[in-house]
């Protein structure tokens, strides 16, 4: 009685993710940002084999090598290819660490937020009655609050430091989460696949985590790939407003920062070039979320 | 003798992927007279709904319309422009869907979208375009027509939302209409009625109708004519009595064996083995080769559709001669 | 006479919207808004003995999904009584209540929602047996293939994923997965709707070789009269909640008795090539949310008379077997 015989299927089993890949892979574009994105994580990570100075070693730093134009040859015959900032730290290699510690913050925010946001929302969803009452009453709470204003208090009461930073972005984001992953819970706990495992008497716990949460992710991936675009320019805007990380290690943000007050003066490079990086890193980002996005879009028929 | 209100001849559909091109409707050729109700019958990846997408100008890029013609009363539409297209579809030739939601905007109340249509093709006033929907919407068997008319769609029942397609379709008394698998998601009640009321509507109004689906039992008690399709291509063709009782490709008699209440109760029910191929792998030659019990290597080129009986024709190196179908035999 | 293997005691299921916050504010206003509930099943007796095959027949809104749900245990009753095996489910311990639910399986309509998209077929079937402890993990891989090969599919593919199989094929994974946790009765919800002529024809060959070697027990819901006919021992018709007509099928098919059984059958399509020219029946399936007084059926019946619209025709034995609810069996003679 075997009428099994497949068609001709592939000799390997096609995996969604494979799947995702190739259909990731049809847009040029994106295929760009993502090659940028390869180029920026290895440069952040190999940032102290990659340049020529240690900036937060602050016994490197002369201070009559502050302000020089790209180009120009520090006092021990460093050359500042990008210039060198208000305290004498040569931009690329400045620009170098600050990604890194830009691109480490807003992964890590994102990631934690999406964890405990994607389990708030999941919880919600499934449980239902009081505790999706509570849970999303908060998350509503949570969201009428503009962003910045809440990481400002979180960070003035806890002080400066990158773990500070982290702390205060996911608290901000987490709610974006929580909401989505709820969301995409509602539809999925009605499928028939999640009556399948109820009726095969599987326990809450391995529904949540086994059925639910694995169908719920693409929303919220979606959502995370904009996110760290997000939490990497809060962080900037924090920064430059002085709060988050410390002075001797700035970021991204930070540099644009110190170099705003020399930008009348004709000392355009402590701002610009890494605000120039600033914008590469998120328009990467963006260009690999919106085709994820369409990639991981049931209603796109492909 | 006027001319066929459609006549198809040699169309074929492809779709490019990334695997290669799959031949979804692959050298079809039918006509349909004025008032004829064909039965178009089939299923997943015969090739049938997109038969009656391409004769609508509906396939979207990258899918294409890659040979043959569509001929509607004699005009080649195949490859009309756009505006020609337009001006015909909804007025002149109808669809419509499994999906009732694909016709109605849910948005928008009944009377606003039905005079729309109208309206679409015709300079009427607004008060004729609803004189009008009222009298579509009685010929098609609803009660209380103005009622429904200030009705959204979600307001209403699946039945009722078929029926206002249906009427939304007839609003312009097409020639032709087009209707895929309309009643397959409705009860056996409602579907009865609306067979009944398209029954009746094409001997009234001669329009013709190509009624798609994949249950045989549905058309046996429609059509005029059937024909069936597999992988792409015309298998069998004829007046409805005719196949269904002396059916003569293995593939129909094999449908037709495992339609539950043509063999005696509690039996085993005729199973055509294995699977359709998959559109992209198809075998040379006859295309269920792989499935038929009757197969051997004359198999291997493919058969051509051939006339056997008066208007009856079917494609196979060894069709089933005109014996009727038995009780105790499968297609054996 | 045994007592059946599944017995439902007067199931009812009421689904109930009730007020918020907003609404009740409203209505202390003067407002007038009423709760809304929908009596998804009404009052519904039913049994079924072990190794039947009982068909379980209605349209849109007669509440057999939600019957089928509430016998599988997926969906609590909100009234009424289910024992299994003489025994009261809530007289139950929690073992023999998990006991129920494995021994009590089903499967599902879509073939492509009832499989999680991100499991491979291996872990949707295996998953529950390993995880109730009926086998261990090492013994997953061959058990999983020995259920594939029973139902009908080449175990070479376990590894892959639901996507790319075809519908036919997913609703046999659907069936292994049912029969993993070794159960005796399956609920089968419109489990070959979805399916085209020539699938649903092995797919319901499978269901007949399987309840003859394992000697199972089905309850087919089916909106569809020929496959019904073909499967079951014993037909059972729902309208509105409520059920209408029980008979042995051969009984049913050849005489029914409640006028809406006899337009089902009327209306229901035959291959057959003549012309159908009658005239079917008239009127809409009335909402569940506002059903009809008396007998839900009186609307649409060509037999209604006055008693019908305020009084609902209780369920009596008209024959020895055959049970039916219509006000026109007390008229009749003897």
């Amino acid at each position: 009685m075997s009428d099994a015989a497949l068609p001709a299927a592939p000799a390997k089993t096609e995996s969604p993710l494979k799947r995702i890949w190739q259909e990731f892979a049809e847009s040029r574009l994106a295929l760009l940002g993502l090659a940028m994105l390869v180029i920026f994580l290895i440069a952040a990570v190999f940032a102290p084999f990659l340049v020529p100075q240690n900036p937060y070693d602050l016994a490197n730093l002369d201070i009559l090598d502050a302000r020089l134009p790209p180009g120009e040859i520090s006092g021990t015959g460093l050359t500042f290819l990008l210039g060198s900032d208000g305290q004498g730290r040569d931009m690329l290699s400045a620009m170098l660490y600050g990604l890194r510690i830009s691109l480490f913050v807003g992964v890590t925010a994102v990631a934690l937020a999406l964890a405990i946001g994607a389990l708030a929302g999941l919880l919600a969803a499934y449980v239902g009655g009081r505790v999706e009452t509570v849970i999303m009453r908060i998350v509503d709470i949570q969201l009428s609050f503009p962003a910045i204003l809440v990481a400002l208090i979180l960070l003035a009461v806890l002080g400066n430091g990158v773990d500070k930073v982290i702390i205060a972005l996911v608290a901000v984001q987490w709610a974006y989460f929580a909401r989505a992953a709820r969301g995409a819970a509602l539809v999925e706990r009605n499928k028939e696949y999640v009556e399948a495992a109820r009726c095969l008497g599987l326990s809450r716990t391995r529904l949540l985590l086994r059925h639910l949460l694995p169908n719920c992710m693409p929303p919220l991936i979606v959502i995370a790939t904009v996110d760290i675009a997000r939490s990497i320019t809060l962080e900037a805007t924090l920064s430059f407003l002085g709060l988050g990380v410390p002075v001797t290690e700035p970021s991204l943000g930070m540099l644009i920062a110190n170099g705003f007050d020399y930008l009348l003066s004709g000392v355009y490079w402590i701002s610009l070039f890494p605000g120039v990086l600033l914008t590469l890193v998120i328009i990467a980002i963006n260009l690999v979320g919106d085709q994820l996005r369409d990639v991981l879009n049931p209603r796109l028929k492909r | 003798m006027t001319i066929p209100t459609l006549q198809v001849e040699d169309l074929e559909t492809h779709f490019p992927t990334r695997d290669g091109i799959v031949r979804a409707v692959d050298g079809v050729s039918f006509d349909v007279a004025e008032g004829e109700i064909l039965g178009l019958v089939g299923e997943s990846g015969s090739g049938k709904s997109i038969t009656g997408f391409s004769i609508l100008g509906l396939i979207d890029p990258p899918g294409r319309i890659a040979g043959g013609r569509v001929l509607f009363k004699g005009e080649d539409i195949t490859s009309a422009s756009p505006e020609r297209m337009r001006s015909l579809r909804g007025s002149r030739i109808a669809m419509i869907f499994q999906d009732p939601m694909m016709t109605l905007n849910p948005v928008l109340r009944v009377d606003t979208q039905m005079i729309e249509t109208v309206q679409a093709h015709e300079k009427v006033s607004e008060a004729a375009a609803r004189a009008r929907a009222v009298e579509t919407l009685k010929a098609v068997g609803i009660a209380a027509p103005e009622e429904r008319l200030l009705a959204y769609p979600h307001q209403l029942s699946g039945g009722m939302r078929q029926r206002i397609a249906i009427a939304t379709a007839l609003l312009h008394s097409p020639d032709l209409i087009i209707a895929d698998e309309p009643t397959t998601a409705l009860d056996v009640t409602i579907q009865g009625q609306i067979l009944y009321e398209m029954r009746k509507l094409c001997r009234d109004t001669g329009t013709a109708l190509i009624w798609i689906t994949h249950d045989l039992s549905v058309v046996a008690g429609l059509a005029d004519r059937i024909m069936v399709m597999y992988a792409g291509k015309i298998v069998e063709t004829g007046p409805v009595a005719t196949v269904i009782e002396r059916p003569q490709h293995p593939y129909t008699r094999g449908l037709i064996g495992s339609v539950p209440g043509v063999l005696p109760r509690g039996k085993r029910l005729f199973q055509i083995p294995g699977m359709t191929p998959a559109p992209l792998n198809l075998p040379p030659g006859c295309r269920f080769k792989t499935r038929c019990s009757r197969a051997d290597t004359l198999c291997d080129t493919l058969p051509e559709l051939v006339e056997l009986h008066p208007n009856h024709s079917v494609r196979c190196h060894h069709p089933h001669d005109a014996r009727p179908l038995t009780p105790t035999e499968s297609a054996a | 006479m045994t007592a059946p293997m599944i017995e439902l005691r007067q199931i009812s299921k009421r689904f109930v919207w009730r007020l918020d916050l907003a609404s009740r504010l409203a209505n202390l206003l003067g407002a007038g808004i009423r709760e809304r509930a929908v009596h998804a099943v009404n009052h519904v007796d039913l049994g079924i003995a072990e190794g039947e095959v009982v068909g379980l027949v209605g349209e849109s809104g007669c509440g057999k999904s939600t019957l089928g749900r509430i016998v599988a245990g997926i969906m609590d009753a909100s009234e009424g009584e289910i024992r299994f095996r003489g025994k009261a489910l809530s007289a139950m311990t929690e073992e023999e209540h998990r006991d129920y639910k494995l021994a009590v399986q089903m499967i599902f309509q879509d073939p492509y929602a009832s499989l999680n998209p991100r499991m491979r077929v291996e872990d949707i079937i295996g998953e529950a047996p390993v995880a109730h402890g009926l086998i261990r993990r090492s013994e997953m891989g061959e058990y999983v293939e020995k259920l594939m090969q029973q139902v009908g599919l080449d175990p070479r593919y376990r590894r892959r994923y639901p996507h790319q199989f075809s519908g036919g094929q997913r609703q046999r994974i659907g069936v292994a997965r049912a029969l993993a946790v070794q159960p005796r009765f399956i609920v089968c919800d419109e489990a070959v709707a979805a399916l085209d002529v020539s699938i649903q024809a092995q797919v319901l060959n499978l269901f007949m070789d399987l309840r003859e070697q394992l000697g199972l027990t089905y309850l087919f819901i089916s909106h569809n009269l020929a496959v019904v006919e073909h499967i079951s021992d014993r037909v059972v018709i729902m309208y509105l909640g409520r059920v209408v007509e029980s008979a042995p099928t051969e009984e049913l098919f050849a005489a029914p008795n409640h006028p809406y059984t006899k337009a089902l059958l009327a209306e229901a399509p035959k291959l057959v090539a003549e012309r159908r020219d009658y005239t079917p029946i008239k009127g809409e399936i009335p909402s569940p949310l506002d059903p009809p007084t008396g007998c839900h059926f009186h609307p649409r019946c060509p037999f209604a008379m006055a008693r019908c619209k305020t009084e609902a025709p209780p369920l009596r034995e008209i024959a020895p077997g055959r049970m039916s609810a219509c006000h026109l069996n007390e008229m009749a003679t003897v």
